[in-house]
Formats: C-alpha cells, structure tokens, sequence
C-alpha cells in the first residue's frame, strides 16, 4: 500500500528571521541591495568550534537549519539525507580557483578543496548525526530540491525509508555576484527596495541565499505542517502550454482549480520572465489567493525550498501573512497549497501540499 | 624571533581559521598537535604550504613535519635556520 507523506518539521535560514519557528515573519527586513545575505543564528549554540572553523557558511547554514528541523520533529537519526543544490559549496570553489590562478598553480591548500563539492553540506549533516544511510545529492539548477523531494517521496511513499532530511541549500558567494552581475542576471539598480521588487518592472533579479531543511515522515507527528502530495518538474514549458500543465497537475491529484486555496508563486520581480506567473493569476487562479516570497528572501537555485517553508507555515498555522499576499482572496480555510516556481523560464516546478 | 613567533601565532589562527582563538592565547611551547591546539593532518598541509609560501621553505623529506610542527617554538627555530 502506497503510503502518505508528512511534514513534521522545518529548519529555514533566509534573508528573513526564520530560523526561529516559533515566529512566522513576524518582523521584516528590508534590503536596499541586489545582492543579500542570510540572517544568521547564533551557529556556535549548534556547532562546537572544532568542526566548525572548516566549515563556509553554506555548510554552516545547512547543517544547522537541519540541526533545527530534527530538534523539532523530535528525531536525533533519519534513515537518509537527501539534499538539492545549484551551485554547492560555491564560495569555496571559488577561493580554491582564484588561488590556483593567484599562485600560478602553486601553493594549494586542501581545505577549500575538500569542502567545495557539492555534496559537502549533505555529508556534513551525515558525519554530524552519523547517518550511515542512503545520502543522496541533487544538482539540477533551479529544480534541484524538487528533485531531491521526489527522491524522498518515492522511498516514503514505497515505505523503503520511513523518515528522510530533505532541504535546499545555496550560499552567495563574491566571484558569483560579479559574473551574474555582468550577464545582467542580477538588477543593475544602483538603489533598490526590496520590498517592492516585484513590481520593478526591470529585467534580472536580487541574488540572496539561503537553507530550508524538512524532516519528511511516512508516519504524521504531533508536529506535522503538512502533507506532501504531490511533486513534478518540467525542464521546459511554455506560457501557452502552462494552464493546460497545471490542469493535468490537478487531474492527477483529483484535484480541481476551486481545491487550490492558496498558490505561492516564485515571482521575482524580473519583467521578462514573471510573466508566466501572471499567465496563472490572470487566468486560471484569478479567484484564488495569490501569495509571493521572494521581495523577502531574494532569489537563488533552491529558494523554492523557501517557497515550500512558507506553504507549510501557512498551512501549519492557518494564517497568511500579510507581506506575502498578492490580492485579498482569502479562503476561509487553508486546505490545499499549490507552489509554482521558474527561474528565467526554466525548470517549471510543482508541489501541491495538504493540511494534515 | 619573538616577532616571528607572533607572526606565525597570527598566520595559524588565520589560515586554519581557529577564530575563538587569540594569539596571546597560544603559548610558545604549546604542542600544537593531538591533546595542545587539537590540529590534525588537514591543518600539517596547511602549514607545510605556508611554510613553502610564506617562507620560501619546502619541505623535502615529510617525517621532518612532527618535529618541526610540535610548537611556535620549534617552527620559528627552523624558519630562522633555513628561511630564504
């Protein structure tokens, strides 16, 4: 029998105050930058020096937004870690290359090289919790931890594993705000507000970071968020084939367009490509309650991992918060959560998730 | 050579990133491996390349390390006698 997939817990390190699940954007940063940093807890009531002073800080972020989610879910082991990631343990990447430049090929340390690939973070949680477990790294661009939830889903559901980390983690790094600087990737504003990006109706976007981890069950908890019901990634599609895709999304879950309570869109703020989630709220949705995220938590390869967060939240605590919506269609209850996410037109993602 | 010492005391804490560390913290004769300072095999690296780009010393034969290593003390004694 196909078993059913549970949220029981969240660890979230963002460009917001999320690391602290008692609150739910309870107070907002602003940024006035293109590029953005996380909001970083206190890591050495999490990490002891010792293991620390090696790590960079997406390694710290990640393993102690882990370290959160299974203090919450109760659980000190999970049977597997399953990690999504862009561009992996990029700031360490990019010290060990310029220092292969710098010193004509001369003068390597290992360090930097030892932590820069990028399933160091899902090996650090391994080695912290002694996880000898299946440990299982994605990188698929913008739908590596759609990719790594898959993964989870399939063991869970088939009962080959009954609790799994999953998360999506990315650091900002130097070398990666310059390049995607001069692709015009990132905004070329000399001033900025973040909070109103979303309708900059300029091209590129606010380059952030950032670690979202979730213990996934195949038993509910005392602490479950939510279900996971559903997940699908498509490389390509196009805006006129979009509605037709969410539809088939919905048909397979049995679902119609009136059952979406509430859709988290990945909005942002990049004219040339918001478009798409326009094609959804003008359309099919319009009547539904619109929520974005991404004015708060800037933009990266896995920050649908923070998408994810908040539909969980919402549907945790059965509230909205009010920096997140987009319209005022309220539904009276929060039952079904659709989160649609793109980067520049690609790497389409799905993921309905239910009240538990 | 007291200069030196807190030179290379600076050039440790900050290459192997030992950040609750201060240099007035670390004794001169402090071992540095094991049960002192707590360095392992990844840091030894570390300091045979400083040692090379810093000082211009390479270290032909690796079973010199665990003398030379042992503290500040017996690192900056070997700076002082083969530096370039």
């Amino acid at each position: 029998m196909m078993k059913k997939v549970y949220i029981n817990s969240v660890g979230s390190i963002s460009s917001q105050k999320t690391f602290d699940n008692d609150e739910f954007l309870n107070d907002i940063i602003n940024y006035h930058t293109t590029n953005i940093s996380v909001v970083n807890p206190n890591y050495k009531e999490y990490l002891d020096a010792g293991s620390a002073r090696r790590m960079a800080k997406g390694i710290k972020m990640g393993v102690v937004a882990s370290k959160i989610a299974m203090d919450e879910a109760g659980v000190e082991s999970v049977d597997a870690v399953i990690t999504g990631t862009g561009m992996g343990c990029v700031i360490d990447s990019e010290k060990f290359v310029s220092r292969l430049i710098d010193n004509n090929e001369e003068y390597l340390t290992p360090t930097s090289f030892i932590q820069s690939t990028h399933n160091t973070v899902g090996g650090q949680i391994a080695l912290g919790i002694q996880c000898k477990g299946y440990n299982f790294t994605y990188v698929h661009s913008s739908s590596s931890f759609e990719s790594a939830l898959i993964d989870a889903k399939l063991q869970l559901t088939l009962d080959e594993a009954s609790t799994i980390l999953v998360g999506g983690i990315d650091e900002l790094g130097p070398h990666m705000i310059q390049v995607h600087g001069l692709i015009k990737h990132i905004k070329q504003e000399k001033t900025i507000d973040n909070l109103a990006i979303l309708n900059s109706g300029t091209e590129g976007a606010v380059f952030s970071e950032g670690a979202n981890f979730f213990v996934l069950s195949n038993g509910k908890e005392n602490t479950c968020y939510a279900e996971l019901v559903d997940v699908e990634i498509l490389n390509t599609l196009s805006k006129e084939r979009l509605e037709q895709q969410v539809r088939s999304f919905l048909n397979q879950n049995k679902m119609t367009i009136n059952d979406v309570d509430v859709i988290v869109l990945g909005n942002n703020g990049d004219v040339s490509f918001d478009e798409y989630y326009s094609v959804l709220t003008n359309g099919l949705f319009k009547n539904t309650q619109h929520t974005a995220y991404k004015h708060l938590s800037g933009e990266f390869k896995t920050v649908s991992s923070f998408g994810f967060w908040l539909g969980a939240k919402m549907l945790k605590t059965q509230s909205i918060p009010q920096i997140v919506k987009l319209n005022d269609n309220a539904p009276k209850a929060i039952k079904n959560v659709l989160i649609y996410n793109q980067y520049r037109g690609e790497n389409h993602t799905f993921v309905m998730l239910r009240t538990c | 050579m007291s200069d030196l010492k807190e030179e290379l005391k600076g050039k440790i804490i900050e290459q192997l990133n030992l950040e609750d560390l201060t240099v007035t913290e670390i004794a001169d004769d402090e071992v540095l491996f094991g049960d002192g300072l707590g360095l392992d095999s990844i840091d030894a690296l570390e300091l045979i390349v400083m040692l090379d780009k810093d000082y211009g010393i390479k270290l032909a034969d690796p079973k010199e390390g665990k003398a030379i290593f042992e503290s500040v003390n017996s690192m900056a004694a070997y700076i002082e006698a083969n530096r370039k």
